[in-house]
């Protein structure tokens, strides 16, 4: 094998630019500033330690990367550099990987830029420390030592040594420098933790001495050997993901080339791109960093310009570092994501968390001066009596070890520091600008004669004014729909579409987290400024000088205040976006270029806000699609370097769907103006047809597209409009890249498809007239209409399945399948363009029998809650009678189906954890982690009180009447690595099923899929977009999400590539149908197949898709128990459609000549696009990269594979020791950090033996010493008791199901218990029962999720108590901010000692009480915190109770509004 | 949505309604049509238009509206897809209802009700107005009939800009709805409205004109530009037993034309009145029971029905299940006036008197075999169960056999189907919809016919 430094390049669907990583980070520092050896041991063994997080490929020796930055240790060099080195600091070393050959370069370029050329030094390696895959491809290391003695300090060498870095990496092909420096030095490769030190002899010498260490440890989703992507990078190491790096990119891109500093003159241009093409997020944030950095700004500055905090009025700060905020956002967006951020220059060092707070960073400061901080406690061992204090990082909080002046900084100091270095605030105060009417109140259009016409023009429907806009100005919500969409994709659709309808969302899954938009949006803000400027080298009383928009959608009145403004600098130009609708798409292109023109000469003369207009377009003007010309001006201004301060307003007819908004934004538009759509919602509202009056339609309208917007933006996991604009964070389907490389270059697009002709020819056609008596035309995309769209399900085809699979007819059936398989005149899919090739077939008998067949069919997860329970049930029992397996959702199983024959074997684990304890766990044969779902993904859900009845809460172990919230993200998978540990947990909690992941389709789904193999998964299910839904978001149903065939493609070819394919069976759904659909997808890769909505309609639903509002008339989808009664479906319903579907699978298996779906599977070269089927605009088509298959020997999952042994602590330490007769018993052990997911096997014995009711409390009684591992005692099972001193890490008491979990300081230790941080983020996610006394500080989302259990902590960080809806929460101390968001059970008692405790709760659905004395919550609060004294022995609960009547006042408790009506309406039934 | 219940009793009361000849269904109040259309679920797959309706009739969207009281958009709606509402809501079946996705497990919405609701307000409100075509297109079309099919035709025609005139042999247009539907279901008056509306559009009626005796339809060929035959069926099944030649044994469509005309002035007496007669109807369908009730109205002192076919079912057959038109036992308003009904009944031969004049009716019961899902498949004599039906007056409403080969099929060489319908010849552009192009069938699927058919002829004539 060649020597690999970047990925390989693209093939067939797989796409580099794809990749993510993610892993755990360190830090080690003395803060005394002494270089040492033990630093760098010490940071060694912190790698070691944070081994679990990250991971290895096919080879298990070969892991995705390990590596260190330290300062460059002076002696150690002095003593190998093997060459005279001037004084410490007048040198540099680059360490470099590759560049054979072309040494001649790098010196020339190094002389010409004023350093000298020292010598060279080949870094002595351990090749065969290495993993094999990674000592084939090992780079020649080497170091070269550069001189720069002639430069008048080290600052201006070290930028010398930064644009001979950014020159050589220009000139170079073959040639990677991790570090260049005369300050730090990068040691990193291919490699894992326990390989670095033996690979590189060198950090095991003595002399190799340095006061600080950044050490990380990498979990890429590739198997690739990449020694390039190791971190750190110069500067930083990071754990999680940029979620924004699109947008980020795309207006660095648009600014670099204004970027001015004085230090850099005419160098500054050498560093241009400053980002090279195709790098990494992580590597990008370095190079910008590095940027900042050097041009002068000191590292936690640029740092917190970077990755700000988030300020919204919601967060309690001092004026000035709110305006210092306020000042940078106008100069740079933030690069949010999920981000541990370790950063050093080889001086000092820091580290910083991002907004969300959704990776964690753990630290101790110990007496010596020692600091450590890593993504766990518990990684160097250190006595707990020299240990000064105990932290973790909080969201949005940085901390800098000053080591030249031996301190650690604090965020505040830092923060109001930096605020007071410049006057931001009176900069900021004196320059914004305020233009008069904008923002102040919503005024309504007025509607005109001509609406129907104009709405003609734009191509309205009937269905956007009854489902779209009239929703939506009546509401103010987005529009909510049921059932998956099984209307034509825009691609091969006959119907002329938009052009927004040919794009698809992406989204966020596994490696990093969807936001929650409506909890959590302190977090997010659709602020954005016009009249940026471009140099953000500078810092200048200008740079303030900005109109701030508040959000992006403007009325009428409020653009036209803004086209009025008139202030110098800020004038605007309106541009006609038409084109004569005789001339086609030479016109149309001709227009674009007209108009981009027109937009840089205006913007050059002084103007800078650009409306793009269709709003007056004379007679015989077709509108150019306002995605167009927005695309063309953004990039025109961009190119001509006038982008930053110019703003892109589209004032357009054609805007109405909150993915038009989306497109617009995600393409450059700064402001857009829906006059039509606006007009519209006035006219619904004065005809009556929305019930509001005018002026409040259109804020509802304004208000929906917000909240649509923050959705869109919270499901990639962006947290602010202004990393959101220019992101493209869309992929086309039905697009050629022609067009898209000249229009929207950029954007992805896999299968071709149409152009600018006939977008043009739509554009024409609506610009006809039409009657002006005969209404809009009737849509059809989300209802059947004859005249509308097409459907899989027609009323034709939908009757012939009932009639077959009721009555068991085989003709019925046949005749359901040709109307779904062969659509040619009514094109919905992809796959109806696909045609297997002609082969020699075989006899029928030959191939494997229906039963055999049968056991390859799962049904689609669908949740009682949503299903009644008649529904399920007979879906159960029928899968189980045929040997397929049925998928109970995400709302938990009635306990008593676990044994019999409705068991559901696949038990879904969800963001919600509905009812997952170690019970259900243990009852399943498979689970499936639930990362998407294919109609809404990136989001949570919701299900309405009225549809949770006592027997629903009870499975949910909630409260009947109560609403339940799905979180968006899993609370315990941020990003890759911590799947891989919720995978573990399963796994532990239940070894003998199998773990299942479940993901949508989307572009770099192979990329993730080959991530979630690499974390031992043994399935991975790929759904489409088109997946069923009991209530989601109509633009989600329609426009987020690829179809399967695109994503299962690219998944088996990424596994094969990647040769991880033999480890995981892949599963298929998303409107399976007919025979062909399997085999179609057998052959692209699937080795399971599911089905949902044709289960559900072989039991009577006749797609009514009302199932959001619980009055389905087949008592189906409904609570309702007179509905219920209704229900007529039947398990041989079910049986007989899966039979008649494996017949037709024989038939096809057959007439390909192949003996089984095994046989089947991932052969796409066995199949061909069908030319006959397609239209006009479908032949456009092409789906080569679909059909071309996967490269590699191992093509299907391997039953013979090794699978992993999940060594467990358990097992190690506990069950030699345990008896778990049900007696009482106590062991004892030590834990370390690496020893995850304790207590877990323990509980999955006493629920096999003793079943869910467990044991007695405290029957087995563990008591451990150190730091726990993450996960510690997660599904703990009733009866047993987990007592740590110690600390423990994140996702204590995850699902705790019962059992007890208590953590108090270790004996001796050094510092106040109560301002300990003592456990980490996420402590009792999803926990049903049990309790968790902590005598100390725990992270954030304390107790989210909690449906029953007890929990005491000393003081928690932000976002606790978080979608909780059962159970008791007792914290002593401080809370952080957005305490009890989205709370609709349980009550929580805080201490607020300070009295503001109001300002930290989220007050949306919480009263806030006192706590009366002589009150059934004094005795309640008073028992709890006697508990948790009694268990922990905390000195502050000894003290409040002392002392009762001093603190009682003080207790605050929170009782949800929702949970105490229902308390009352149960009372009231009583 | 589940508290609305359907409203069953839609008839004015018996004693009431046998005294005259006014349409026996009451108007429901807006309101509460109102309330009745709130019951649409507005379905994700909309059966009632996808599969029930031959008119494909946006069922969903006009209820929606009507439920709003938006009745001028409800309006807009139906008539996009539907010229004639006031007919179909009145005289259909409404096969949209026994497609309706609240009436698998329930109750089917009063869609038939809503339409009529909406175009009756149309009506009152004047938003029914003559459609003239922007521009004509200079071709000139001969539609000859005036049935449901052929006045659909002729306005579909019109409004693509043809310039069409249509042939009528009977005095007054309207075909079956006029002369076949009695007054108490289709009041003649809705027919004449729309008339005046047709003729201000520009369609020109010719009457009294039989093509092939007044005027040849070999003319027609040569003077339009395209010839569209809506004949109809005109022959009806005869029952040729031994005493058919007895006086007082009529077709029934001969009988209620004969009603028909005698109301509204054609004839000053009418000629076949069963005032104080025991009437027998042979035939259970829809026109047996419209004889029943213009009988009873009559004055017969016994009306009687007799069908060969068994009893259908009370409810949906599992013969044709959801959303077919279910096959099931259906009471008419007529029945209910009193009107006897019999199954299983085959008829051996009349008896008479010596004046040759009917007095009954020999029959014989039948057994049916049944195919699994409870279709009747062939007959078997019971033996000794025969019995004579005393009647003074027989009617044959035993259906219709097709358009006769002699006539102007002969005359213009169009071929015939063995069952008598026509075959069309479009390359000489001679056009045929409606019942002689398919067979006997229902008001609304003639309508769709020929709306399916001008289509093809806007087509063939303007490409």
């Amino acid at each position: 094998m060649k020597t690999q430094l970047f990925h390989p390049r693209q093939r067939g669907l797989y796409d580099p630019a794809q990749e993510h990583d993610a892993c755990g980070v360190g830090l080690v520092a003395d803060l005394n500033n002494r270089p040492s050896h033990e630093i760098v041991a010490q940071g060694i063994t912190v790698l070691r330690r944070l081994m679990h997080r990250g991971a290895a490929g096919s080879d298990p020796e070969t892991g995705d990367g390990a590596g260190l930055l330290t300062a460059i240790p002076d002696a150690f060099f002095r003593a190998h550099a093997g060459t005279a080195l001037p004084p410490r600091g007048q040198y540099g070393i680059a360490m470099i990987f590759g560049g054979l050959g072309e040494e001649a370069i790098l010196e020339a370029i190094i002389r010409s830029e004023g350093g000298q050329v020292l010598g060279w030094r080949d870094v002595p390696v351990v090749l065969k420390a290495a993993g094999k895959t990674a000592r084939q491809t090992a780079p020649r290391i080497r170091q070269l030592f550069i001189g720069g003695t002639d430069f008048p300090d080290q600052g201006a060498f070290e930028r010398k040594l930064f644009v001979m870095r950014r020159l050589i990496e220009k000139q170079t092909h073959d040639l990677y420098i991790c570090s260049m420096s005369s300050r730090s030095i990068v040691y990193k490769g291919l490699l894992l933790a326990t390989q670095l030190e033996q690979f590189y002899p060198d950090l095991n010498d003595a002399d190799f001495a340095s006061p600080l260490a950044v050490v990380h440890q990498r979990y890429s989703t590739n198997t690739f050997p990449t020694w390039s992507l190791a971190h750190p990078y110069r500067y930083l190491a990071h754990n999680g993901e940029i979620n924004t790096l699109r947008g980020n990119l795309n207006a660095l891109k648009a600014r670099e080339r204004l970027f001015k500093s004085p230090l850099f003159g005419d160098d500054l241009a050498k560093l241009l791109p400053l980002v090279a093409p195709g790098q990494s997020d992580s590597a990008s944030l370095d190079n910008m960093f590095e940027l900042l950095v050097a041009a002068g700004r000191p590292l936690e500055h640029a740092m917190l310009m970077l990755v700000p905090q988030a300020w919204g009025q919601n967060y309690y700060m001092g004026r000035d570092v709110r305006a210092f905020f306020e000042y940078h956002s106008a100069l740079m967006e933030p690069w949010d994501g999920p981000a541990a951020i370790a950063f050093s220059d080889g001086v000092n060092a820091g580290a910083i968390l991002d907004r969300n707070g959704l990776r964690p960073a753990r630290y101790t400061l110990c007496k010596s001066g020692l600091f450590v901080l890593a993504s766990e406690t518990g990684v160097l061992d250190i006595p707990p009596e020299d240990v000064a204090s105990k932290g973790r990082l909080k969201p949005g909080e940085i901390l800098y070890l000053d080591l030249e002046h031996h301190r650690l900084i604090d965020d505040s100091e830092i923060k109001n520091r930096l605020a007071r270095s410049k006057p931001y605030r009176r900069w900021v105060e004196e320059n914004r600008l305020s233009v008069h009417g904008l923002f102040t109140d919503i005024t309504a259009s007025e509607p005109e004669a001509d609406l129907p016409e104009r709405q003609r023009f734009f191509g309205y429907t009937r269905e956007d004014l009854e489902l779209i806009l009239g929703p939506m100005a009546e509401q103010g919500k987005e529009p909510v729909g049921s059932m998956g969409n099984d209307a034509a994709l825009a691609a091969v659709s006959e119907k002329p579409r938009l052009l927004f309808d040919y794009f698809k969302q992406q989204f966020a899954q596994v490696t990093n987290p969807p936001i929650d938009p409506i909890r959590e949006s302190l977090v997010m803000s659709l602020m954005t400024y016009i009249g940026n400027q471009g140099n953000i080298l500078a810092e200048t009383p200008e740079h303030a000088r900005l109109i701030k928009l508040r959000r992006p959608v403007l009325t009428d009145d409020e653009l036209k205040h803004l086209q009025d403004f008139g202030e110098r600098g800020f004038r605007s130009i309106r541009l006609d976006c038409g084109f004569p609708a005789d001339g086609g798409a030479d016109a149309l292109r001709k227009a674009l270029c007209d108009l981009a023109e027109k937009a840089v000469e205006a913007v050059r003369e002084g103007r800078k806000i650009v409306i793009l207009s269709d709003r007056h377009l004379a007679f015989g003007m077709a509108a150019i699609p306002s995605l167009l010309a927005c695309s063309a001006v953004n990039r025109a201004l961009a190119d001509a370097d006038l982008r930053p301060g110019a703003g892109i307003v589209v004032e357009s007819g054609e805007v109405r769907e909150i993915m038009h908004f989306a497109l617009l934004l995600g393409y450059g538009a700064t402001a857009v103006n829906p006059y039509l759509a606006l007009e519209t919602a006035s006219a619904l509202a004065r005809s009556g047809a929305v019930k509001t009056d005018p002026v409040t339609a259109a804020g509802n309208y304004i208000r929906a597209v917000d909240k649509g917007l923050l959705k869109t933006m919270s499901k990639l996991g962006i947290s602010t409009l202004r990393s959101y604009r220019s992101a493209q964070t869309f992929e086309a389907v039905g697009l050629n890249r022609t067009f898209l490389n000249e229009f929207l270059p950029g954007t992805a697009s896999r299968v071709g498809g149409i152009g600018l002709e006939e977008i043009a020819r739509d554009a024409v056609r609506r610009a006809r007239p039409g009657q002006p008596e005969s209404p809009l035309s009737s849509g059809g995309e989300y209802r059947f209409r004859r005249d509308g769209e097409a459907h899989l399900w027609t009323p034709q085809s939908l009757s012939a399945f009932r009639q077959a699979v009721q009555t068991g007819d085989r003709a019925k059936f046949r005749e359901y399948s040709r109307l779904i398989d062969e659509q040619a005149g009514h094109l919905c899919t992809l796959r109806g363009l696909f045609r297997f090739k002609s082969a020699k077939s075989i006899p029928i008998d030959e191939v494997e029998s229906v039963e055999s067949i049968l056991k390859h069919f799962v049904s689609g997860a669908m949740s009682l809650g949503s299903l009644s329970p008649e529904a399920h049930e007979t879906i159960a029992r029928a899968m189980n009678r045929i040997g397929a397996m049925s998928n109970c959702g995400e709302g938990g199983e009635n306990a008593a189906r676990f044994i019999g024959d409705c068991n559901s074997a696949i038990k879904q684990v969800a963001s919600g954890r509905f009812g997952v304890t170690i019970n259900y766990l243990r009852h399943a044969r498979d689970i499936q982690i639930k990362m998407a779902q294919g109609a809404k993904p990136g989001e949570g859900g919701q299900l309405p009180g009225y549809k949770v009845n006592e027997f629903v809460a009870e499975l949910r172990h909630s409260t009947p009447g109560v609403t339940l919230i799905s979180p968006p993200p899993h609370h315990d998978i941020y990003s890759i690595e911590d799947l891989a540990q919720l995978i573990r947990d399963l796994r532990v909690a239940n070894p003998r099923a199998r773990i299942s992941v479940k993901l949508v389709s989307e572009l770099g789904v192979g990329t993730v899929a080959a991530g979630v193999a690499k974390a031992h998964a043994d399935v991975v299910l790929i759904s489409g977009h088109d997946g069923g839904t009991g209530a989601s978001p109509l633009a989600s149903i329609k426009h987020a999400g690829m179809p399967w065939e695109l994503g299962l493609a690219e998944t088996q070819q990424t596994l094969v590539l990647n040769r991880l394919r033999g480890k995981v069976k892949l599963q298929v759904d998303g409107q399976l149908k007919t025979g062909r659909d399997v085999v179609i997808a057998a052959l692209l890769g699937a080795e399971e197949f599911g089905f949902a909505t044709t289960i559900l309609v072989s039991l009577g639903c006749v797609m009514m898709r009302q199932c959001h509002s619980n009055t389905c008339p087949m008592g189906i989808a409904t609570q309702d128990p007179e509905l219920r009664k209704r229900f007529a479906g039947k398990p041989e319903y079910i049986e007989n459609f899966l039979r008649f579907i494996a017949e037709e699978v024989r038939e096809h298996l057959a007439s390909l000549g192949l003996h089984s779906l095994a046989e089947a599977c991932g052969r796409a070269d066995l199949l061909e696009t069908d030319r006959a089927a397609a239209s006009a605009k479908a032949e456009k088509l092409d789906f080569s990269a679909i059909f071309r298959p996967a490269e590699g020997k191992e093509r299907c999952f391997d039953e013979a594979a090794p699978r992993p042994a999940e060594e467990t602590f358990d097992h190690r330490e506990l069950l030699g020791k345990l008896k778990l007769d049900g007696t009482p018993e106590t062991v004892t052990a030590r834990i370390s950090n690496a020893d995850r997911t304790a207590g877990t096997e323990i509980a999955g014995l006493v629920n096999d033996r003793f079943g869910a009711a467990g044991l007695p409390e405290d029957t087995v009684r563990i008591r451990l010493a150190g730091s726990a591992g993450q996960s510690f005692g997660a599904f703990l099972a009733p009866g047993i008791t987990l007592e740590l001193a110690g600390e423990a890490n994140d996702f204590v008491g995850k699902g705790l199901s019962g059992g007890k979990i208590v953590i108090r300081p270790p004996e001796n230790f050094g510092c106040r218990p109560e301002e300990n941080v003592i456990a980490g983020n996420v402590i009792g996610y999803g926990g049903t029962s049990g309790k968790i006394f902590l005598n100390g500080i725990a992270g954030e989302r304390f107790a989210i999720r909690n449906s029953g259990m007890t929990l005491v902590a000393e003081g928690i960080g932000d976002h606790g108590c978080e979608y909780m809806t059962g159970g008791r929460v007792v914290v002593l101390g401080h809370v952080g901010v957005n305490f009890a968001a989205g709370m609709t059970g349980g009550i929580a008692y805080v201490y607020d000692e300070k009295g503001h405790f109001d300002l930290s709760c989220n007050p949306d659905g919480v009263d806030l009480e006192s706590v009366e004395p002589g009150s059934d919550a004094e005795a309640e609060l008073k028992t709890l915190i006697g508990e948790h004294l009694r268990e922990t022995a905390s000195p502050r609960a000894a003290r409040m109770l002392d002392d009762w009547e001093r603190y009682r006042p003080r207790f605050v408790r929170v009782f949800p509004v929702e949970y105490r009506n229902a308390l009352a309406r149960q009372g009231g039934a009583r | 949505m589940k508290q609305t219940a359907r409203i069953h009793d839609l008839y004015r009361p018996v004693a009431e309604r046998v005294r005259d000849y006014r349409e026996v269904e009451r108007r429901l109040p807006v309101e509460t049509v109102r309330e009745q259309a709130a019951r649409c679920a507005d379905c994700g797959i909309p059966f009632c238009h996808g599969a029930g309706c031959p008119l494909e009739n946006c069922v969903p969207d006009f209820n929606a509206a009507a439920a709003a009281g938006n009745w001028s958009e409800a309006y807009r709606l139906l008539s996009q897809t539907s010229f004639f509402p006031e007919f179909t809501c009145r005289i259909c079946p409404a096969l949209c209802e026994g497609a309706c996705c609240q009436g698998v497990a329930g109750e089917p919405v009063m869609i038939r009700q809503c339409e009529k609701a909406i175009i009756e307000t149309a009506f009152q409100h004047g938003m029914v107005r003559p459609v003239r075509p922007v521009v004509r297109n200079g071709r000139k079309i001969a539609v000859v009939g005036s049935g449901p099919s052929g006045l659909f035709a002729s306005e579909a025609l019109n409004r693509a800009g043809f310039s069409v005139t249509v042939y009528e042999a009977a005095h007054r247009p309207g075909g079956l709805l006029r002369y076949g539907i009695p007054d108490f279901k289709l009041d003649k008056r809705v027919i004449d409205r729309r008339l005046e509306i047709m003729k201000a559009s520009g369609i020109e009626f010719i009457t009294d004109t039989r093509i092939g005796q007044d005027i040849s339809g070999t003319y027609l060929a040569r003077h339009y530009d395209a010839v569209v035959l809506a004949i109809g069926t005109p022959a009806a099944r005869d029952l040729s037993i031994p005493g058919r030649e007895l006086k007082g044994i009529h077709f029934a469509l001969d009988f209620l034309r004969s009603q028909t005309r005698s109301i509204h002035g054609e004839i000053s007496e009418n000629p076949l009145c069963a005032k104080g007669q025991r009437v027998l109807i042979i035939g259970g369908g829809d026109t047996g029971s419209d004889c029943a009730g213009t009988a009873i109205r009559q004055g017969a002192t016994e009306v009687r029905q007799i069908e060969i076919m068994p009893m259908p079912p009370e409810s949906r057959s599992p013969s044709t299940p959801w959303p077919q038109w279910p096959w099931m036992l259906r009471t008419s308003s007529s029945h209910l006036e009193g009107c006897a009904r019999e199954w299983n009944l085959a008829s051996d031969c009349f008896l008479g008197n010596e004046a040759g004049q009917v007095t009954g009716v020999q029959t014989h019961q039948v057994e049916w075999a049944l195919s699994p899902e409870g279709r009747p498949l062939k007959p078997a004599p019971v033996a000794g169960s025969e019995r004579i039906i005393e009647c003074d007056m027989v009617l044959l409403a035993l259906g219709f056999t097709g358009v006769p080969a002699e006539g102007l099929a002969k005359e213009l060489e169009l071929d015939r189907t063995p069952r008598g319908a026509l075959v069309p010849a479009p390359d000489r552009h001679i056009y045929a919809l409606g019942d002689c192009a398919n067979g006997a069938s229902l008001v609304v699927r003639a309508m769709a016919d020929a709306k399916k058919v001008t289509r093809q002829i806007a087509k063939d004539l303007l490409s």
